[in-house]
């Protein structure tokens, strides 16, 4: 199973995807770089991804915290979501994002 | 402006749990310290990103949120009565001729020792600027990131840019002051307290301040004179909003600042040490908790925990050369037990 990336530079990177982990996870065991400052406490909005147009309705919906934090986003789009609070399950093989760029190091 | 310099036994560049417990440490040897900390507060990201969180692996602790922690290290280290310098910044490092180490902050003050400890985390905790374009040019003359003297802000035009707490106390308390006061925010939803949101519902009710639900894209002026805010709104497309100041509040982000001017050789932003003495590159600089790699290197707490025990070791055979290190236990040592005050 796997998830595509697209960095900072528009280049698309394929990541492993491991069932149960989160999205900044594996993006972060990837190498890719994303900020992700407070390592998934859901607390800093710098694992924030833009999700592709085809699988927005696919994910699960953002809680309260998830919508209260992307405040702490520069730019919010309604693709946007924060890549800790998406858990992986095999539903989502293929699932493309792209990094946002206040969450890029 | 130069002050007089103070002397200390070690420096701590940070005042998160790691650079707090390297305090424990170093007492135990009696050595004296001094933290700075770009913070108003100790605790680094415990108290400013997750206070009511809670931690669950801090050893022979099952739970404790970060604020709980922080104060627990504060209790134990009390007795060795380290000295804070809190919303100061570490700027500028210079080697004396007599080998000690001159720290200089951005408030002016001066520290001397002959141990540098760095345990600055993810490194400063700096505000978060939109990426709008040319907005440097606007800084400290119409853009600020903090309010720090509220009376800059009377008879202002000014726009506050956030839905939390800050963006909103500030709303409510730049109101009578401002000239005009406006609020822009991506949603109609506000993370900030109950009580905030009513207050600033009655001020937009009441036509003393405006709400706009919508992104900033642009700034219009002429650089550094600030004269409106280009926005967009998904209802109702593009608007400029006049203003003369503002005030984005999208919390913090860390960025390894003037460290990396040190001298020290960094990796990706973070500082290598050896794992004997937690050792940097530059000989009597250190390097412990979230802000050093080594080989199998975790960011746990735990980790600069047990960093700043043996960084502690070399601190002392350095501050205090020709001194023979004594190594013992808190439960038996009537020395310890004395530096403690508990006997």
């Amino acid at each position: 199973m796997k998830i595509l990336v697209t960095d900072g530079h528009g280049v698309e990177h394929e990541v492993e995807a491991t069932d149960g982990w989160t999205i900044m996870e594996m993006i972060r065991d990837a190498g890719l770089p994303i900020k992700a400052e407070c390592g998934g406490s859901c607390v800093c909005a710098t694992c924030h991804v833009l999700v592709d147009a085809a699988w927005t309705d696919k994910l699960s919906a953002k809680n309260e915290e998830e919508v209260d934090m992307l405040d702490l986003a520069l730019e919010v789009f309604d693709n946007s979501r924060l890549s800790c609070q998406i858990e992986f399950d095999p539903s989502m093989d293929g699932l493309k994002v792209t990094l946002a760029p206040d969450a890029i190091m | 402006m130069t002050e007089a310099a103070q002397e200390t036994d070690v420096i701590i560049v940070g005042a998160g749990p790691v650079g707090l417990f390297a305090v424990f440490e170093l007492g135990l040897l009696g050595l004296k310290t001094h933290l700075v900390d770009i913070l108003d507060r100790v605790g680094g990201q415990c108290a400013e990103l997750y206070p009511e969180k809670p931690i669950y692996d801090i050893p022979g602790i099952p739970i404790c949120t970060g604020q709980e922690l922080t104060d627990k290290l504060m209790e134990q280290i009390a007795p060795f009565s380290p000295q804070f310098h809190l919303s100061e910044m570490a700027e500028e490092l210079t080697k004396l001729d007599n080998g000690n180490w001159r720290l200089k902050t951005d408030m002016g003050t001066v520290l001397e020792a002959p141990v540098l400890v760095i345990a600055a985390g993810g490194g400063s905790f700096v505000p978060k600027k939109p990426h709008l374009p040319g907005i440097e040019a606007y800084e400290d003359s119409s853009v600020f990131y903090a309010v720090r003297q509220m009376e800059k802000f009377r008879d202002r035009d000014v726009l506050i840019a956030g839905g939390g707490d800050s963006a909103l106390d500030w709303f409510i308390a730049l109101q009578p002051i401002a000239k005009s006061i406006a609020l822009v925010h991506h949603r109609d939803g506000f993370r900030a307290a109950p009580h905030s949101v009513e207050a600033m519902r009655e001020i937009v009710a009441s036509g003393k301040g405006q709400l706009h639900i919508a992104q900033m894209k642009g700034l219009e002026g002429d650089a550094p004179n600030l004269s409106g805010v280009l926005v967009e709104s998904k209802e109702t497309g593009p608007a400029v909003i006049a203003c003369d100041m503002l005030v984005p509040f999208y919390g913090l982000t860390m960025k390894l600042g003037p460290v990396a001017e040190f001298g020290i050789n960094l990796e990706q932003n973070l500082i290598p040490v050896e794992t004997e003495k937690f050792e940097t590159s530059v000989p009597s600089i250190f390097a412990i908790g979230d802000i050093n790699t080594y080989p199998g290197k975790l960011k746990l707490i735990l980790s600069g925990f047990h960093e700043a025990a043996l960084m502690s070791q070399e601190a002392f055979r350095l501050a205090r050369p020709g001194e023979r290190l004594r190594f013992q236990y808190t439960t038996s040592s009537s020395e310890l037990q004395k530096k403690l005050g508990v006997r």
